[in-house]
């Protein structure tokens, strides 16, 4: 019988498993472990976590693939990992390791300031950050089955995060309330593909799952995120670089399961050690803003 | 009307939810164990098998699920639901609910790279099913009760033991509802009319 591989319902459908669910980033196998047996849907494998990225500063590059191979036999639940935007050989050696998911991400060093990568040409799926309808649909007509807010990453400040995704959700319900006829000049005004929009419309949402990425910090801050409507949640730095990661990772899965279960979030925020410090938005320079990087 | 469950601890509920409501059922994403009460059947649906596993046992679901499929009340696992289901699983892996007389393998076919969609006949369901296999699991093995309703290049994808039925694939994510409906019509012969 005959297979057919990477067509969009197999990328996509991918993402839609991962629905309700964490994804963690982790440097190393020790917590990609803790972050398996913590409940995550799926880990991000990295060299450092976004708070050390933007620490160390230079470029930020693509991990080495020993940390890449590492985690992935440590555990059974999918492995994700980053390339720079428009990197298309880094991202052609995570597909040629087998890395069930890519993130083409702003927390690297883009590797090209003018185009993203071209993602319906590979197998692997894709996940891409956006600010808004326009760049999210953009990368999805670019062949990305999985969308995820850019936030501010690194910073364990929400407020990026939470604009991001109203912004995307005011849009969206703009959208599906407009006239088809009036489309045309939407999609003109924010760089939106025209098809990509029209989807929007008929079926009420993104074509592909939207999770929360960029600034999660606490248990709260992902019940948050679900409340505004993500389909999930990215957890960077705010879990390895927490006094307790093991029992932040559970209490951040739980209350992501149970976003609106508030005495119970409020159970599981008890006695947590401290969360990261965190940066204050304000006084970050543009240069240092991830998330103006991509377009 | 009869009530289907849908498990919606994490996974790809809402497109269960929607694929059952084409059959004429009340649909109830079910997050709380009372919840099971009302039900006459239950989906375990596709996501992550140890995410949900440890959100069960966390929230006291795993009791509960024993005793649901203790009464007979029809049970239907997809991908990671299906994995839920078996009695055992290959690798040295503790069963989950373990109420399917089926030997399990999970990632059978390899990574997300090797994922794919076929079609492929179901018996007594169709000729022509629209499957989507992401990071599937195989069943390896199957108990005497056991009957192999669909098999893809050799190896099982579809097996019902009376009230429960388990697949590899992900009959949600397509437009093609007659897996759904095959349930739908199990669980109505299990109500008794009252």
């Amino acid at each position: 019988m005959e297979r057919q591989v990477g067509t969009d319902r197999v990328k996509r459908g991918m993402a839609e498993m991962q629905k309700g669910g964490v994804i963690m980033d982790v440097v190393n196998a020790e917590q990609a472990k803790i972050a398996e047996e913590a409940g995550a849907v799926a880990v991000m494998a990295l060299e450092r976590v976004p708070s050390d990225i933007r620490a160390a500063g230079g470029v930020a590059r693509m991990a080495d693939p020993t940390i890449v191979e590492e985690v992935t036999n440590a555990v059974t639940i999918p492995v994700m990992a980053k390339c720079r935007i428009g990197h298309i050989v880094e991202a052609r050696v995570l597909e040629a390791m087998g890395v069930d998911y890519i993130d083409e991400s702003e927390v690297l060093t883009p590797a090209d300031e003018v185009y993203h990568l071209y993602k319906r040409d590979f197998t692997v799926p894709f996940v891409c950050g956006a600010r808004d309808i326009g760049e999210a649909t953009r990368r999805i007509a670019e062949g990305a089955s999985m969308i995820r807010t850019k936030g501010e990453p690194g910073t364990g400040n929400i407020v990026e995060a939470v604009r991001h995704m109203r912004m995307m959700q005011s849009q969206i319900n703009e959208v599906v309330n407009m006239s088809v006829d009036e489309i045309m000049t939407y999609a003109k005004n924010t760089g939106s593909p025209f098809e990509v929009l029209l989807n929007i419309k008929e079926n009420g949402k993104l074509p592909v799952v939207n999770f929360a990425a960029g600034g999660v910090a606490t248990p709260a801050d992902a019940a948050l995120m679900m409340q505004l409507g993500a389909d999930g949640v990215f957890v960077g730095s705010g879990i390895f670089k927490s006094d307790n990661p093991a029992k932040f990772a559970r209490a951040i899965v739980e209350a992501t399961t149970h976003y609106q279960d508030y005495a119970l979030i409020a159970e599981l925020s008890k006695d947590l050690g401290a969360a990261m410090k965190g940066i204050e938005i304000s006084t970050l320079e543009q240069k240092d803003r991830m998330q103006e990087r991509g377009w | 009307m009869i009530n289907i469950g849908v498990l919606a601890l994490q996974g790809a509920v809402r497109e269960h939810v929607k694929a059952l409501e084409a059959s004429d059922v009340k649909v109830i994403p079910v997050k709380r164990v009372e919840q099971l009460e009302e039900l006459d059947g239950l989906v375990f649906p596709g996501g992550e098998s140890t995410t949900m596993r440890r959100l069960i046992n966390k929230y006291d679901f795993y009791e509960p699920l024993k005793e649901f499929a203790a009464k007979n009340k029809p049970i239907f696992g997809t991908c990671a639901g299906a994995i839920l289901m078996a009695k055992e699983l290959v690798g040295n892996v503790e069963p989950h609910i373990a109420v399917m007389d089926i030997k399990v393998e999970r990632n059978a076919f390899g990574r997300q790279r090797e994922s794919f969609e076929a079609i492929l006949p179901v018996k007594g369901i169709g000729d022509d099913i629209d499957a989507v296999f992401i990071r599937a699991p195989i069943i390896q093995e199957v108990g005497s009760r056991v009957e192999v309703l669909a098999e893809f290049d050799g190896e099982i994808v579809v097996a019902k033991e009376g009230p429960f039925l388990a697949c590899s694939f992900h009959p949600e994510l397509t437009e093609d509802n007659r897996m759904h409906q095959y349930f739908v019509e199990m669980v109505r012969s299990c109500v008794v009319p009252a």
